[in-house]
């Protein structure tokens, strides 16, 4: 933690630079967002550990070019040492390595997972927001239907059910990883669904909405450029929360070994391998923990910040 | 040419509530011609704003529709046209302004933007000649600055300045017709005054009819050519201004027009202003007959039988009213 202190000073260093007089006045909503943002200092810290966390593991295997699967029993349960900062696992692999490599998949899962349900929940929101009667009716029973499934079982069944025929079609990484993306996502939209479509029930009836039409704007322009733009708030601080929860979720399924195949390392498998060895080698099962700790929390309160950014009731 | 600009008979938009139907316009018939300026009168609730946007189709349908009657466009009827073909007339032909400028823009896009997208949308420019346009139309408005302005977003503008970002985009096609809707209800005294002489002004530059919503009578005195005054859904009253203001036939326009606060007469003892008692009657299960007999100081049994007609008393001053 000591190299971050620097890191997260230097972070806050330019603001008063920024609030010196400038010629071009920051106006646009998205800049003002961003002036309220970096006054939001957990935030900012936070967006700083996760940029240092992603270039680690998008960097790291330059830097550190160990294999993730070098197998050496002469060396193995080891604690941090120099030849392996983190130690290493009961067969003697670099346990680095291995977080770096299972970082890359376990970000690229949450954010792709936060994509899908993003993608899918506004849709089904905006769909919902814009048709008032039975179609609305019927996405919102079919989201309270969603919301009121038990996530863990029925991933943990999507997952049994299909693993193999995702293997077969999409390679065993590729496959893994795409149907876990479309199952984690497929199982969170709800929450972005719900809220795109009560912003868009409201938005629907504002003035602007209705000047724009007037002025011969067609619906599909209407709720692309319109009504779009204006409820992104929301969901992007939902996006946000759904990019951990879906860390989260990557890491249950692959300790619960119906993730990632056990080859593959990732924060999750990392951990469930090292479940067995708590009491002897307890560094195994700490570093790919606090990773996920410090890669969820930070999202969190990231996203808390942007809440706070993106509420328009905020003049700060 | 003879025929007028707009022609609206017997137009009826009705709206499907859970208690039945409400009858927010019911028969109304009113003409505008080229150039004119025609002004809506009447109290809150009396159907002015709905017929102003059952002209463009706005009318949320359902629960709206339009029950009977016709919108004719230079001789073209407007109601079974759908939704693209009137998106070609909207704003190219037809322009609305609304009564609230704080929130008639789009809080996330630069003014310039949005009078652009009309541009863009209605006369097939790039966004850069769109661009120049919508500097070009703040010029117009008289916002000062405006090759700065159009990169400015809405909330760095006051009311009133809205409101002429709101005349500049509602023109920026130059329409033949424009539709302001309680343009001025919003902006205080001065404002209103500034906003009603860029409307004349640019009338009179661009030749365009103007159909003036307002309550305000001082208004209606100030820059119109016709009056029609609205009650519950009818026309009750349809006079040139003069006319209207020197001898005004209907009970309820009479009100109306005593009603006016008059910087004369407050000077003295009674200061009282004078009201018209009395609310507009539920447009739900209208009464039979006249639908200002309950409040009308003239009221007789006769007027409680049937609905009197629109006749002329007078060359363009048509009354309904059986005194």
């Amino acid at each position: 933690m000591a190299g971050l202190t620097p890191a997260s000073l230097t972070a806050d260093a330019p603001a008063p630079a920024v609030a010196a007089p400038r010629k071009n006045r920051p106006t646009s909503p998205w800049q003002e967002a961003w002036r309220r943002f970096r006054r939001h200092r957990l935030a900012v810290a936070s967006g700083v550990v996760l940029l240092l966390l992603i270039a680690a593991v998008t960097l790291g295997p330059f830097i550190w070019p160990v294999a993730i699967n070098e197998i050496d029993f002469a060396a193995k349960l080891q604690g941090p040492s120099w030849a392996h900062p983190l130690g290493t696992d009961d067969l003697g692999q670099d346990l680095l390595a291995r977080l770096i490599y299972g970082g890359r998949i376990s970000l690229a899962v949450g954010l792709a997972a936060m994509v899908v349900a993003v993608v899918v929940g506004v849709v089904v929101g905006a769909l919902a927001g814009m048709s008032a009667g039975w179609v609305d009716a019927a996405l919102m029973w079919l989201t309270d239907l969603f919301l009121a499934l038990p996530l863990l079982p029925l991933l943990l069944l999507l997952m049994y059910l299909f693993r193999d025929h995702f293997k077969r079609m999409f390679g065993v990484e590729g496959g893994a990883f795409i149907l876990i993306v479309v199952v984690i996502g497929g199982l969170r939209w709800m929450q972005v669904a719900r809220l795109v479509r009560a912003q868009f029930l409201s938005l629907r009836e504002k003035e602007f909405v209705e000047a724009a039409r007037a002025l011969g704007a067609s619906k599909l322009r209407l709720v692309v450029g319109h009504i779009l733009p204006n409820a992104l708030g929301p969901v992007i601080v939902a996006g946000t929360i759904d990019v951990a929860a879906a860390i989260i979720a990557e890491s249950t399924l692959s300790f619960l070994g119906l993730g990632f195949p056990s080859d593959i390392p990732t924060w999750g498998s990392v951990l469930r391998d090292a479940k067995d060895y708590l009491d002897i080698a307890p560094h195994w099962a700490l570093f790919p923990g606090a990773a996920i700790f410090l890669a969820v929390i930070t999202i969190n309160f990231m996203g808390d910040g942007l809440r706070d950014a993106l509420d328009p009731r905020r003049v700060l | 040419m003879a025929e007028p600009l707009l022609d609206i008979r017997g137009l009826k938009t009705w709206f499907k509530t859970d208690d039945g139907m409400v009858r927010a316009v019911d028969g109304v018939s009113l003409s505008i011609d080229r150039g004119e300026t025609l002004g809506v009168v009447g109290e809150s609730g009396c159907g002015k704003t709905v017929t102003a946007r059952s002209v463009l189709k706005l009318i949320d349908m359902p629960p709206g529709r339009f029950e009977a009657g016709q919108i004719l466009w230079q001789g073209r009827d407007l109601i079974p046209l759908d939704e693209t073909e009137m998106n070609k007339i909207r704003a190219r032909e037809i322009a609305i302004i609304f009564q609230e400028p704080m929130t008639s823009l789009n809080p996330v896009y630069t003014v310039g933007d949005q009078i652009a997208e009309v541009i863009e949308l209605h006369q097939k420019l790039s966004r850069k000649q769109a661009m120049v346009g919508a500097a070009d139309m703040l010029k117009l408005v008289n916002i000062p600055n405006p090759e700065r302005r159009v990169h400015d977003y809405p909330h760095q503008f006051s009311g009133g300045m809205r409101q002429r970002v709101m005349i500049a985009m509602a023109l920026s096609c130059q329409p033949k017709l424009l539709i302001a809707d309680e343009p001025t209800t919003a902006l205080d005294v001065t404002i209103q005054a500034q906003i009603l002489e860029l409307m004349q002004e640019m009338k009179e530059r661009f030749g365009m009819a103007i159909m003036l919503i307002t309550h305000a009578m001082g208004v209606v005195a100030e820059t119109t050519q016709r009056v029609v005054v609205m009650y519950a859904g009818k026309v009750v009253e349809e006079a040139p201004v003069g006319a209207l203001f020197g001898d005004p036939r209907h009970p309820y326009t009479q009100g109306l027009i005593r009603s006016i606060p008059r910087v004369d007469r407050s000077a003295g003892r009674q200061a009282r202003l004078e009201s018209i008692p009395g609310t507009v009657p539920s447009l739900l299960n209208p009464p039979p007959g006249c639908r200002f007999a309950a409040r009308c100081r003239y009221v007789m049994p006769a007027c409680t039988q049937a609905i009197p007609p629109l006749k002329e008393v007078a060359p363009g001053h048509k009354v309904a009213c059986i005194l």
